[in-house]
């Protein structure tokens, strides 16, 4: 009963949360509303078990990856109204086509998916960050390596196309602009 | 009124409905990347779902890459619209449609 409870009211919540994330014309009320639907969606995470995912979820999605975004729009002139795309009507059909055929797709699949059986099975008597710690340390080493290695080359590129001389843009100069402003520095440091 | 596996996956389904919508009607990139933001959350809420119903823990980690996968491609994606605005003052789609540089 309580199950029932949240679960409809934080369906409601997120479902409403990212409706006006992706209808409004504010970036600003996109961005907070965004937020909050990250957040309630950690929600169904804690119902469904899964507490370390769903603390994960605060902190990567509402944490860093939020943050990321304020930081973003700081940038962009985003105060004034967002102009929106007049579709073209083909590809709205054809998306629409695709979302109800997959629609019909997840109601059939529990249908011939009696027979699965779990290939990690939850480990008894453990709690669920001590379940995730021991599959990811043993069947996923591999992947979550490869991750950690995608995310030090996604920080060093963010780092490279946005970090350097916020005021100046050194990926639009050429050699001899970077070249001068390189031999200023010099001169700075020895007079 | 128990709460199933179907509950879920129809949950994820209007979530990822409003995702698509979001991704065919915004012509921002800023609010592009939004979008794709709730499709990856409506992914994620299958995985743990089915991983909590099949007691198999193999959505949860699939939920954690695609976490993973989704903050890289933020670091990315801000990056590279840092540098399209720095050059063209504006990040709105139709500028995007020709690539020379």
């Amino acid at each position: 009963m309580f199950e029932a409870i949240a679960f409809y009211l934080f369906a409601f919540l997120t479902i409403s949360m990212f409706f006006i994330a992706v209808t409004t014309s504010q970036a600003l009320y996109a961005l907070t509303a965004l937020a909050a639907g990250m957040i309630f969606i950690s929600a169904f995470f804690f119902i469904l078990g899964a507490d370390f995912l769903g603390a994960i979820q605060i902190v990567v999605y509402s944490g860093a990856v939020m943050a990321l975004y304020a930081f973003g729009m700081m940038f962009f002139d985003t105060t004034r109204e967002v102009k929106e795309k007049q579709g073209n009507k083909y590809i709205v059909v054809g998306l629409s086509t695709i979302a109800a055929v997959l629609v019909v797709l997840i109601f059939a699949a529990p249908l011939v998916s009696n027979n699965i059986t779990a290939l990690y099975p939850v480990i008894e008597g453990a709690g669920n960050t001590q379940e995730v710690g021991m599959v990811l340390f043993t069947k996923y080493l591999i992947p979550f390596e490869v991750a950690a290695v995608m995310l030090l080359v996604a920080m060093i590129a963010g780092i490279v196309l946005a970090g350097k001389k916020m005021d100046l843009s050194i990926t639009l100069m050429n050699d001899a602009e970077i070249n001068e402003i390189k031999t200023e520095q010099t001169k700075k440091v020895l007079s | 009124m128990e709460i199933g596996l179907n509950h879920y996956l129809v949950l994820s389904t209007i979530l990822f409905a409003i995702g698509l919508v979001g991704v065919m009607r915004r012509k921002n990139l800023l609010l592009l990347f939004f979008a794709t933001e709730i499709l990856l959350n409506s992914v994620n809420i299958a995985f743990a779902a089915i991983s909590h119903f099949y007691g198999d823990l193999t959505g949860q980690m699939f939920a954690f890459f695609v976490i993973a996968i989704a903050a890289s491609e933020v670091a990315v994606g801000l990056g590279l619209l840092i540098v399209w605005h720095k050059r063209h003052g504006n990040i709105d789609l139709d500028t995007l449609s020709t690539m020379k540089g």
